[in-house]
């Protein structure tokens, strides 16, 4: 591949981004493309955000500059809006609608702002797909597949430097013979989500 | 699972930094690892244990020992133990676990190793899970070690190969320094041929390993000539090297750590004509190399995370070698002594030192207000339970001094429970402190692994003295904040093997506290009473507040296939007093749009604690659908 792709991928501790991830950079690894991941670990565990990052093609670090993100991949709204600095107006955002809400908001009072008002707000920084992935990974068979739901959607974006199957092959070649089915089923109901809204 | 052990050179696979030191260590043929667990430092560990555990279920040879180790200090004395027999070993540890470690660290530079021994310090620019941002590159400077600070996955697989034969070749330990964004960062590794392990040493006696003051003052002018031989060979070391980018200019660049890769990229991307001198062996810093690549230029940029170690030594070279060259970098407000860097951070004063414009224009955020997600205790955690029940019956102006590990994330609302931290096994030393200057009760926190780390002497004090404290060890059978590692209370060890477990209770006898009381935390009510009893109780007492952490309850549950039973609320009971959510505050719980009160299904990880939490019994397990 010519040039760079830089992908983040955004969340809660617990729902799968530092997995998507690794499953990334074990795609371009099949695929022979350069590339760099960035994980936070620790404290993150314990339900806090997430950020990790992915980068390939003619890169030396997983770092990016601020606003200069081809995709990012988040599986809480929330989420998505806290890291829109990464994005520019042409930046694919790919988002689950389903908020997980801090317990900040019902221990300490803070704000959740409402789903519309959120996705408006992304729509305002970048190019928004929007994606029910819970319901979706749920179809699949398990809600657990969530995260692989939202790597179908960004397989189908136009963004990554390989093919949807090698993607794919890299997600089956990281889950256990028994989840092969639901995760399959995930990433193409992802594909599809993202697929009939182009 | 990566193939880690792989015999096959030449394949390259996508490792995490940690997962590279511990390829490199292989390939050095590393007889004896040894660690405590830190973030950033906790998959080197974790990564030997994995393999060892693997070989062993096979019945085949790990190759090597690992050990996860009471604290840091005793894990490099084990690894230099076995290195004075001739074996070659690893010690990994976050960079404050070199702080426990220091005192063996200091001493072990002047008497030096004989098989090679890689020191490793994971560094926390920033403290994404830590209590300061120290540089451990100080550390190197202090007791006279080599340093290497790789800047790549793939270096830090050479480097670590390399470190251990260097340490071998100047019968000098090694520190290798990495940050959290080399750590947990992942890139391609292409692996070089495995060294086959020695297996067994024999130690041979020399007095000059006994530091009495006359060896001490013989071995010191020892390791300085041993640094003059350290420094020439970072003269001509590999991992210092000069790259070109555009054509040379009278503008240079010294970088060092994970910023050279943003100024090698940044610098093409800005389209800048210049030199950039690449310090990967750090420490002796290679006078020569420098001083001609500070001739070279009118002006050089300094890029390197942290405090100005390089900086202020070359503007000393600089000087002792009278060149005219303008330094740029903290001292000049180029960079910060704060935090880590970022591509943005390193682009700002790229553009600054070039006079080029910076392409990464300011940020723009959402002006929305958005909720703050900071970790907190898992729902079913114990240690929530722990604390509800002690601040059901402690005065409000009790002092709770904490420690570190998961139950840090006490602090939070509503619980509030952590008023002083500075380190680990810090909560029992302070508590005594308190004792003796305040009337205020006092009830401090612990983990069980942090008890066994350093929270033992501070115990003895307390006995000693008499001091009137309650000092409470969180007994969850593990340490769960950096991975779920064993301890000495735990019944096997970081191989696999049967280990001999120590309860913290029988320890806390033995070192002659008499109000000593153990609890389930799960049972709220008794759990006060306890403590209770031990505020009134005048001296030490000990709460030993044992349930085993709730994701490792979870997997068991999991494996044997038992049932996770989860809560649910009935809305007709409800009287929406806000106790659970306002006062145990476990995540699970939230406020619908009316102000109703429910139970996510997604994050209850049916604990039951809301059940005895809710003055109106109005959580009640949920039906089975």
């Amino acid at each position: 591949m010519k040039g760079k792709i830089s992908i983040v991928l955004t969340g809660v501790g617990g729902q799968g981004v530092i997995t998507a991830a690794k499953m990334l950079g074990d795609a371009a690894v099949k695929a022979g493309v350069s590339v760099y991941v960035s994980e936070i670990h620790g404290m993150a565990q314990r339900g806090g955000d997430v950020v990790c990052t992915v980068r390939m093609g003619a890169v030396e670090s997983p770092m990016l500059p601020m606003g200069t993100a081809d995709a990012l991949v988040s599986t809480e709204p929330v989420e998505a809006l806290r890291n829109v600095m990464y994005v520019h107006a042409k930046t694919k955002l790919v988002t689950d609608t389903n908020p997980t809400i801090p317990f900040t908001v019902a221990a300490g009072g803070e704000p959740y702002p409402k789903l519309e008002v959120i996705l408006k707000e992304l729509a305002s920084f970048a190019q928004v797909y929007p994606v029910d992935a819970i319901a979706l990974a749920k179809q699949a068979g398990a809600v657990i597949t969530k995260n692989i739901v939202l790597l179908g959607a960004l397989s189908a974006v136009d963004v990554l430097p390989f093919s949807p199957e090698v993607l794919l092959q890299a997600i089956l070649d990281d889950v256990p013979p028994k989840y092969q089915e639901f995760n399959k089923r995930a990433f193409e109901a992802g594909r599809q989500a993202v697929s009939k809204k182009k | 699972m990566t193939d880690l052990t792989s015999p096959t050179p030449g394949i390259t696979r996508l490792l995490l930094g940690n997962e590279a030191i511990v390829r490199g260590a292989l390939e050095a043929g590393v007889d004896v690892a040894t660690t405590y667990p830190g973030t950033p430092a906790s998959e080197i560990g974790d990564t030997f244990s994995r393999i060892a555990k693997a070989a062993l279920k096979d019945g085949r040879d790990p190759g090597f020992y690992m050990e996860y180790a009471v604290n840091e200090k005793v894990a490099l004395e084990i690894a230099a133990g076995a290195s004075f027999t001739g074996l070659r070993a690893l010690t990994s540890m976050k960079h404050v676990g070199l702080n426990v470690a220091s005192d063996t660290f200091m001493t072990y530079l002047y008497i030096g190793c004989r098989g090679g021994h890689l020191i490793v310090s994971a560094d926390d620019p920033f403290c994404h899970s830590s209590q300061n941002e120290q540089d451990n590159r100080y550390y190197a400077l202090f007791a006279g070690a080599p340093m290497l600070e790789p800047t790549t996955p793939q270096e830090a697989k050479d480097m670590a190969k390399a470190g251990i034969e260097l340490s071998e070749s100047l019968k000098l330990p090694v520190l290798m320094r990495t940050t959290t964004r080399l750590s947990h960062a992942r890139g391609p590794v292409t692996y070089g041929p495995l060294t086959p392990p020695r297996r067994k040493g024999t130690f041979v006696k020399d007095p000059l390993l006994v530091t009495i003051p006359a060896t001490a003052r013989a071995k010191h002018p020892e390791l300085l000539k041993t640094l003059e031989k350290a420094e020439e060979i970072a003269e001509t070391s590999p991992f210092n090297s000069i790259i070109t980018i555009g054509r040379p200019s009278d503008i240079g660049i010294i970088a060092s750590g994970v910023s050279y890769t943003y100024v090698k990229e940044l610098a093409t991307d800005l389209k800048l004509n210049t030199s950039i001198l690449k310090l990967g062996m750090t420490n002796p810093l290679p006078a020569r190399l420098c001083a001609d690549f500070l001739k070279t230029h009118r002006t050089v940029l300094v890029v390197e995370e942290l405090e100005p170690i390089l900086e202020n030594q070359l503007k000393t070279l600089a000087y002792d070698y009278k060149i005219p060259v303008t330094i740029l970098g903290k001292s000049t407000g180029h960079f910060t002594r704060l935090y880590e860097y970022t591509p943005d951070i390193v682009a700002t004063a790229l553009s600054r030192a070039f006079d080029t414009k910076n392409p990464y224009p300011a940020p723009k955020r959402s002006s929305l207000p958005i909720p703050s997600r900071p970790p907190s205790l898992c729902p079913g955690c114990p240690h929530r339970a722990t604390y509800y029940a002690v601040k059901k019956i402690a005065p409000k102006d009790t002092i709770y001094p904490t420690d570190i590990g998961c139950y840090t994330l006490g602090k939070a609302k509503p619980l509030e429970m952590a008023d002083v931290l500075l380190c680990m096994g810090s909560n029992a030393g302070t508590a005594c402190g308190f004792a003796v200057s305040t009337d205020q009760k006092i009830i401090s926190f612990m983990g069980d692994s942090t008890f066994f780390h350093s929270g033992i002497p501070p115990i003895i004090d307390a006995v000693h003295h008499q001091h009137n404290v309650v000092i409470t060890v969180l007994d969850n059978r593990t340490t769960a904040m950096t991975g779920h590692q064993p301890h000495p209370g735990t019944d096997s060890d970081g191989m696999g093997r049967k280990a001999t477990r120590i309860n913290v209770e029988d320890v806390v006898k033995g070192l002659g506290v008499t109000d000593i009381h153990v609890v389930d935390p799960n049972d709220i009510k008794a759990t006060s009473e306890a403590f209770a009893k031990a505020l009134a109780f005048k001296g030490p007492s000990v709460v030993v507040s044992k349930s085993p952490c709730i994701l490792l309850e979870l997997a068991r549950k999991r494996k044997a296939q038992e049932t996770i039973g989860l809560y649910a609320i009935d809305q007709s009971v409800c009287k929406r007093c806000k106790t659970c959510i306002g006062r145990f505050g476990c995540p699970a719980l939230y406020f619908a749009e009316d102000g109703s009160v429910h139970i996510d299904p997604t994050q209850c990880n049916g604990c039951g604690n809301c059940v005895q939490v809710c003055p109106f019994k109005a959580i009640h397990p949920e039906a089975k659908s």
